[in-house]
């Protein structure tokens, strides 16, 4: 195991540090007044600045600096809250975050980021410490309104191993003395005789009493790291408090105690989550569930031999195996769970952008973010959520006038909600904003040749053409989306997740898409059929019924390849000749009625062997694009079946059927 | 991929690893013994339904679902039964920058030597049956010709072949 690298540290730290800033951020943007936020906003960033310096990252630290400087008026209440200050704040926050990406890269780019800061906090009237220069930014050039005196009285007692954890008080007292001239009195009440004197220990205590109109909080920032642990009274120096306001006079006394409550309470519920919980490098994880996929395999194989054999110790060691290998697939498989709250945050931050840009007022709503899917399901959701949201909000949302106009509120909302239904996760993104114009996609695909003008069909056939790679029905393009990349782009992903996604829409009511996603994509149950001499797995999900293909269809009529399920005609797929398979086919063949959405297609095969849990294996990239596979899984026996493609398959099958039916209508023209 | 290819050249030509050499259909060939994993005897193969001759099927090495390149359509030899002496070469190669584990069929495998011993000549470019870009070089070792293929700009080829049929 190699040692911790120090900056992979860092930026670890900065990620948590950097997303509670934005949510505080965020938060902040929907409730001005809540000064616990700004706390929260305030103590990311000083926090990211020590550990930034500490690790290397200076440009990190300088940076942070500056926004911290900017953001500590904020908190001090001389600058307000606004929309403008929490967009800048968050540009601020994305800088930070390609500093640490690419040091050295992007440090110039600040600048202009910093100078709208320091203009918007500094709006008030109180000139702003220019940006860059470190030394101008100290609080202590500032002028303070409240809480404030014109000399202070610090008398501090840092806790007895504050020297083993790295704190230097000589820092401090050159950062007090840095406020403003200090006369610094050492107390050395408790220092022990020498024979009980520990040289690790700090003994002193000081006593500054500083000449300096500097807020409070500038005295406390100087101790922000220790406040928790450490004895420290801040007094308005007696000759002065008369001068110094009914504001300031009953406040210092109670506000220590106050002030440090919400830092005790983080690190309390730090510490607590800490004891429950592990970091586990994702690697590792990925690792452990492939070595448990093996086993599995592994497991199915001893089970195959121990029923062929009379060994009555085989049989039970096979059925213990067996129990153990399920309970530890269960297991992993719910380490690898995770809420999928954290992928919500992260679109908190896109509408917020969006509906600025946009000049809509949005809303966002979610709804189920305890949720749990696996790991790997949750990071690959990302992008195609991404594109639906902005569709929401580009497309779908009108603009405030236009809502008014229309009886809507103008602050439309979008609502992402998750959750569970069965073995799948049910994820949709609804807005109320105008909803899908079935005229508008009816005269698009018209135009790009994929229906004629008399073809009948309903809205809900309309929308799915949204799907259609290239097809976007945006009047006019912006840079969010209507390149026509997109939804198209969106189908394949979810349904490279073996999901599938649904449209629905209302005129004037709003649209809704619905993702439904296995909660895993590792293990997968499966049907095993045969075809030929060749074996292949059904995901047991998607299979709806088996039947034995009648008498009148096993001669193979060309070009009428449907089915009488009940009243409804099923197209199917021989595959056999998909396949081109050369061994002599059974006598009874079977059709497996396979549904993707709300279509149904059935798959002739020459045998159903059984049901057979698959470890899924990705096909390599020399067999990724012939499309009708989804992936490989071994076998009981040891040997490599293909998993078919149920979603592909249902759509080779809509168009061989579209061809027939096409021919037909030629025929009756 | 083209800084590795040269790697794999310079490996070669600077000739200071052994290589593994083995039989397609009389001619020997020689791979850079490094990127070879294991050896294997004949296992079940798995056909891949309308994947190109040249990689149709799919083995299972160790849990791992490998695919199996068959360097005799390349060189277009013909393709017999495998019998006792056919062996699968697994080996580690990069493709499109990602590192993957390729099986290939052998109809013998011979010797590991050092190519050390190998004088080395440029393919010549006209008077062969095959590919120039497929072959990093002809050697003679121990009196015969040897071919080193080019096994990376082999996959990469084929890989593009298959990006334009599905465009």
């Amino acid at each position: 195991m190699s040692r911790p690298d120090p900056a992979e540290t860092f930026r670890q730290e900065a990620r948590d540090l950097l997303e509670a800033l934005e949510q505080a951020l965020l938060d902040l943007s929907e409730d001005h007044g809540d000064r616990e936020l700004v706390d929260t906003a305030f103590r990311a960033l000083h926090t990211l600045k020590g550990s930034g310096s500490m690790s290397g990252f200076d440009e990190v630290a300088a940076f942070v600096h500056d926004f911290e400087t900017a953001f500590d008026r904020v908190r001090k209440g001389l600058a307000p809250i606004s929309d403008a200050l929490v967009r800048i704040a968050l540009n601020a926050k994305d800088h930070v975050q390609l500093l640490i990406a690419e040091p050295g890269v992007h440090a110039a780019a600040g600048m202009p980021i910093l100078a709208a800061l320091h203009a918007l906090v500094a709006e008030n009237g109180v000139a702003a410490p220019p940006p860059g220069d470190a030394a101008m930014a100290r609080p202590a050039k500032t002028v303070a309104e409240d809480g404030s005196a014109s000399g202070w009285r610090v008398r501090f007692r840092l806790p007895g191993d504050a020297m083993a954890m790295g704190t230097n008080p000589l820092l401090l007292l050159e950062e007090l003395r840095d406020l403003g001239p200090c006369e610094i009195v050492a107390d050395d009440e408790a220092v022990p005789p020498l024979d009980d004197f520990d040289p690790l220990v700090i003994y002193l205590g000081w006593d500054v009493t500083l000449r300096a109109d500097v807020p409070r909080e500038a005295i406390e920032d100087v101790f922000l790291f220790l406040r928790d642990a450490m004895e420290l009274s801040i007094d308005p120096l007696a000759d002065e408090r008369a001068e110094a306001g009914s504001d300031g006079a009953d406040e210092p006394a109670d506000v220590p105690v106050e002030r440090a409550a919400p830092i005790k309470a983080a690190a309390a519920s730090a510490s607590k989550s800490g004891g429950a919980s592990l970091r586990v490098a994702a690697e590792r994880l990925d690792e452990l569930m492939d070595c448990v996929g093996e086993l599995v395999i592994a497991q199915a194989r001893l089970s195959q031999i121990a029923g062929h054999s009379q060994d009555v110790g085989l049989s039970s060691v096979a059925e213990d195996i067996e129990r153990l290998a399920a309970t530890l697939r269960d297991t992993t498989m719910s380490v690898r769970m995770v809420p999928i709250g954290s992928l919500f945050g992260r679109f908190r931050r896109l509408v917020h952008d969006l509906a600025d840009d946009l000049g809509k007022e949005v809303q966002f709503v979610t709804m189920g973010e305890e949720t749990e899917l696996d790991k790997t399901m949750v990071e690959r959701l990302a992008d195609p959520l991404v594109h639906i949201i902005r569709n929401a909000i580009d497309h779908g949302m009108e603009k405030p006038d236009k809502r008014l106009a229309d009886g809507k509120s103008t602050c439309g909302t979008v609502r992402l909600t998750a959750v569970h239904s069965g073995a799948e996760v049910a994820i949709s993104v609804s807005d109320d904003g105008a909803g899908l114009n079935a005229q508008r996609i009816r005269a698009k695909a018209e135009e790009a040749g994929l229906i004629t003008p008399e073809a009948r069909l309903s809205d809900h056939e309309l929308f799915q053409y949204i799907f259609h790679p290239g097809f976007s029905t945006a009047q006019e393009i912006t840079s969010i989306s209507g390149r026509g990349v997109g939804m198209d782009v969106v189908k394949r992903a979810i349904e490279g997740l073996r999901g599938t996604i649904e449209l629905t829409s209302k005129a004037g009511e709003g649209t809704k898409a619905t993702l439904r996603l296995p909660l895993t994509l590792a293990i997968v149950e499966g049907m095993l059929v045969r075809v030929g001499d060749g074996r292949y797995a059904i995901p047991l999900s998607a299979v709806e019924e088996c039947l034995e293909l009648p008498a009148s269809e096993v001669a193979g009529t060309s070009g009428r390849n449907f089915l009488d399920v009940r009243g409804t005609l099923v197209p199917y797929l021989r595959l056999r000749e998909m396949f081109g398979t050369d061994a002599p086919p059974d006598l009874h063949q079977k059709v497996v009625i396979v549904g993707s959405g709300d279509l149904r297609v059935g798959l002739v095969v020459d045998q159903i062997i059984g049901n057979a849990q698959t470890v899924i294996k990705s096909l390599s990239r020399l067999h990724a694009g012939i499309g009708t596979f989804s992936g490989a899984t071994i076998l009981g026996d040891g040997e490599v079946a293909l998993i078919l493609d149920v979603a592909q398959l249902v759509s080779s099958a809509e168009q061989q059927q579209r061809r027939v039916s096409g021919r037909n209508l030629g025929i009756a023209a | 991929m083209t800084e590795t290819l040269l790697e794999t050249e310079a490996v070669l030509r600077g000739a200071s690893r052994p290589a593994l050499t083995f039989a397609l259909q009389g001619e020997i060939f020689a791979i850079d013994a490094d990127t070879v994993r294991e050896i294997l005897d004949m296992p079940a193969i798995t056909r891949v339904p309308n994947a190109p001759a040249f990689a149709n099927g799919l083995i299972n090495v160790r849990g791992r679902v490998v695919p199996l390149a068959d360097l005799r359509v390349t060189f277009a030899m013909d393709r017999p039964e495998p019998d006792a002496d056919t062996r699968i070469i697994v080996i580690e190669t990069l493709l499109d920058g990602e590192e993957n584990i390729l099986g290939i069929v052998a109809d013998k495998v011979l010797d590991v030597c050092d190519l050390e011993d190998v004088a080395i000549e440029d393919a010549p470019q006209v008077g062969m049956r095959w590919h120039p870009e497929f072959l990093l070089g002809i050697g003679r070792y121990a009196g015969d010709f040897v071919i080193l293929p080019n096994i990376g700009q082999i996959f990469a080829d084929h890989l593009n072949s298959l990006n334009r049929e599905t465009n």
